[in-house]
C-alpha cells in the first residue's frame, strides 16, 4: 500500500539541492532539479552510510560528501565509483507547493 | 599470454585490478597481496564507532571471480626482475608478466629508541584489533605522534573512557598536512576534550607503564601507539635496481625507470612540472592513481593530474583538504552553517582549499571549490569571502570565461 507522506515545501529545497527527510526511523533524501522537478531516494550512500543530502547536487547528479561516489538522482543509479549499488527512489509529487514522498 | 600482475592487494592494487578490467583488458590479471583475508578499506581503521573496529571489504569477495581476478592473498612477492619480467613468490612459485604494477603502500616509520618496539602501530586491521583490545575505559594511553592518525586515534579513546596523552616533537599538532588555522581550532576542540599535550619535546623512553621524555617527565601509560608517519614500501623495487628516492620514482604517467613496471599509491612518487616527486597518502589519491595506470599498463599515455584530496573525522568534525594549501598563498576565509571554508589563491589564481565543520557540512563547498581550481578560476576573493555568493554561480562564470 502506498504512504503518500507530506515531506516538506518545495522552497524548503534550494534548486539544484537537496535536503534530508527523516520519517519512520529511515532517512531520505528530497532533491529539486534545475528544472523544479522534484525526486527522493533513500538517504545514505550505498558505499558507507554518509547522507547524501549533504552532497553536491549538480544538474541531476548528487555526489558522496565523503567518498565522491555518483548517483542520477532520477532513476538511483549508480554513476561512479566507489558506489557500485544503485539507490532505492520513491515516486513524488507537488500540491499546492508541498513535497509529498509515495513511501511504500 | 603473459598477464598484468599487481604486487599490493590495499586500496590501489586492488582499485587497479578492477580498472584493468573496465578499460577492456580480457588477459590474465594476477592480484598478489601479503594480508590475509578480502582487501579492505583502511580509514576505518582510526574511526571505529563504539570501540569496534570495522573490517570493510573494498569488494565483495565474489567479485573477484567475477572479474576473472586471480587474488593470492596471505602471500608476499619476494623479488622481480625486470629483465626476464618475473615476479618470485615466497613459495618459490615464478610469475612472470606482461605489464607489473606496485602498490605496495607503506609502512609505519619505527619509534626509535629504549622500549620502542613496546609502540603498537596503526597501518593494519590487525593492528588495529591489537589497539582497541587494548585500549580500556580508564587506562591510559600514550599516542606518540600528533598527526591525521595519531588525531583520530586520541579522539575516539578519549570518548572511550581512556585518558589520552599526545607526544610530538613538533610544537604544534597536525603541521603537514592540514592549514595551520584548521590545525589550531582542531588542537583546541582535542584539548576541551581533556586530551593532553606534551608538544616539542622527544621521547627518551617507553617503558612498561608509561613514557619518558626527553626532559624527564613521565607520562603514564598503559598503552603505547607510535603514530609518527610512514615509509613508502620500496624494498622490491630498490632490490632490483629501480629508481627510488621517497617512493618509487615515475613519470608522469605513473611507469617507473623500468620497462613495463608501474607504480601507485602511497608507494609511488610522481613527477611533478617543477620536476620535483610528489608522494601523497590518501585514500582517493590510491583509487585514482590506480585508474590512471591501469589504462597506462594499456597503452595509453595519460598523466596523472588529479587534484590532491583527502578527509579526516575527528569527533564530529570533519576536515577535507582539496589541493596543497601553501602558508605563501593568499587565504580567504567563508564562515559556513556549522563551519568554515578556506581557500587558498596563488597570484590570484585559486589553488587549494579546505572546509572544517559538523560531520559533512563543508563537503558540498569544498566539491565546488575543487570544480572551480580545476577550472583554472582566478575568483574575486570579496566574492570568496561572501557565504551570500554561492559557488555554483562562481563555477559557471569560471566556465564561461
Ligand atoms: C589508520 C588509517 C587511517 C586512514 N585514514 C584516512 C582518511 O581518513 N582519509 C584518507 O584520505 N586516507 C586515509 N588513510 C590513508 C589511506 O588508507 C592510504 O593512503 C591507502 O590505503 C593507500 O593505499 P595503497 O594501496 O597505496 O597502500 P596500502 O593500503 O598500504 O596497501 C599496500 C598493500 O601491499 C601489501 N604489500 C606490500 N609489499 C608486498 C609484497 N612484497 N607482496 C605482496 N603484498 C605486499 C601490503 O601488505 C598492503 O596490504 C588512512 C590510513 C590508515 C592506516
Amino acid at each position: 500500500m502506498t504512504d503518500w507522506v507530506t515531506a516538506c515545501k518545495l522552497d524548503d529545497i534550494e534548486q539544484e539541492g537537496a535536503i534530508r527527510f527523516d520519517h519512520n526511523s529511515r532517512t531520505y533524501a528530497i532533491y529539486r532539479g534545475p528544472d523544479d522537478s522534484v525526486w527522493c531516494t533513500a538517504g545514505l550512500c550505498t558505499h558507507e552510510a554518509i547522507h547524501l543530502a549533504d552532497g553536491l547536487v549538480m544538474d541531476f547528479e548528487v555526489e558522496c560528501p565523503k567518498h565522491s561516489g555518483a548517483f542520477d538522482y532520477r532513476t538511483g543509479e549508480a554513476l561512479r565509483l566507489p558506489a557500485c549499488e544503485n539507490l532505492r527512489t520513491y515516486p513524488t509529487e507537488i500540491v499546492n507547493g508541498e513535497v509529498r514522498v509515495a513511501l511504500g | 599470454m603473459n598477464g598484468m600482475v599487481i604486487i599490493g592487494a590495499g586500496e590501489c592494487g586492488t582499485r587497479a585490478a578492477f580498472a584493468l578490467r573496465e578499460a577492456g583488458w580480457s588477459g590474465p590479471v594476477t592480484l598478489i597481496g601479503t594480508e590475509p583475508g578480502v582487501p579492505y578499506e583502511r580509514p576505518p581503521l582510526s574511526k571505529p564507532r563504539d570501540g569496534i573496529v570495522l573490517r570493510k571489504p573494498i569488494c565483495p569477495p565474489e567479485a573477484f571471480g567475477n572479474a576473472g581476478i586471480h587474488y593470492l592473498a596471505d602471500c608476499t612477492a619476494r623479488s622481480l626482475d625486470p629483465v626476464t619480467k618475473t615476479v618470485t613468490l615466497e613459495n618459490g612459485e615464478v610469475l612472470p608478466y606482461h605489464r607489473l604494477l606496485l602498490a605496495t603502500g607503506a609502512t609505519p616509520r619505527r619509534l626509535i629508541c629504549r622500549g620502542g618496539d613496546r609502540a603498537l602501530n596503526l597501518r593494519s586491521h590487525a593492528d588495529a584489533e591489537a589497539i582497541f583490545a587494548r585500549a580500556l575505559p580508564g587506562h591510559p594511553v600514550a599516542i606518540i605522534g600528533a598527526g591525521l592518525i595519531g588525531m583520530e586515534l586520541a579522539s575516539v579513546l578519549i570518548r572511550n573512557g581512556a585518558p589520552v596523552h599526545v607526544i610530538d616533537t613538533a610544537p604544534a599538532p597536525l603541521t603537514r598536512a592540514v592549514p595551520s588555522h584548521f590545525a589550531a581550532q582542531l588542537h583546541q576542540r582535542h584539548q576541551a576534550e581533556g586530551v593532553r599535550f606534551h608538544l616539542g619535546q622527544g621521547v627518551a623512553e617507553i617503558g612498561a607503564d608509561g613514557v619518558a621524555l626527553a626532559d624527564g617527565t613521565f607520562v603514564p601509560a598503559d598503552l603505547t601507539v607510535a603514530a609518527i608517519g610512514v615509509v613508502p614500501e620500496t624494498g622490491l623495487a630498490k632490490a632490483a635496481g629501480l629508481a627510488t628516492g621517497n617512493g618509487i620514482l615515475t613519470d608522469a604517467e605513473l611507469r617507473s625507470s623500468a620497462p613495463d613496471i608501474f607504480a601507485a599509491g602511497d608507494c609511488a612518487a610522481a613527477v611533478q612540472p617543477d620536476g620535483s616527486h610528489l608522494r601523497q597518502e590518501s585514500w582517493q589519491n590510491a583509487r585514482t592513481q590506480a585508474e590512471t595506470a591501469a589504462r597506462n599498463m594499456l597503452g595509453e599515455s595519460q598523466p596523472y593530474a588529479a587534484l590532491p584530496w583527502f578527509w579526516s573525522d575527528q569527533y564530529d568534525l570533519g576536515l577535507q583538504v582539496a589541493g596543497q594549501p601553501r602558508p605563501e598563498y593568499h587565504m580567504v576565509r567563508r564562515p559556513l552553517p556549522g563551519g568554515e571554508l578556506a581557500f587558498y589563491l596563488n597570484a590570484g589564481q585559486l589553488v587549494a582549499a579546505a572546509g572544517l565543520g559538523a560531520g559533512n557540512s563543508t563537503a558540498r563547498e569544498v566539491k565546488l571549490a575543487e570544480m572551480l581550481i580545476l577550472a583554472g578560476a582566478r575568483p574575486d576573493p570579496a566574492l570568496l569571502a561572501d557565504s551570500a555568493i554561492n559557488l555554483k554561480s562562481l563555477l559557471k562564470s569560471a566556465r564561461a570565461a
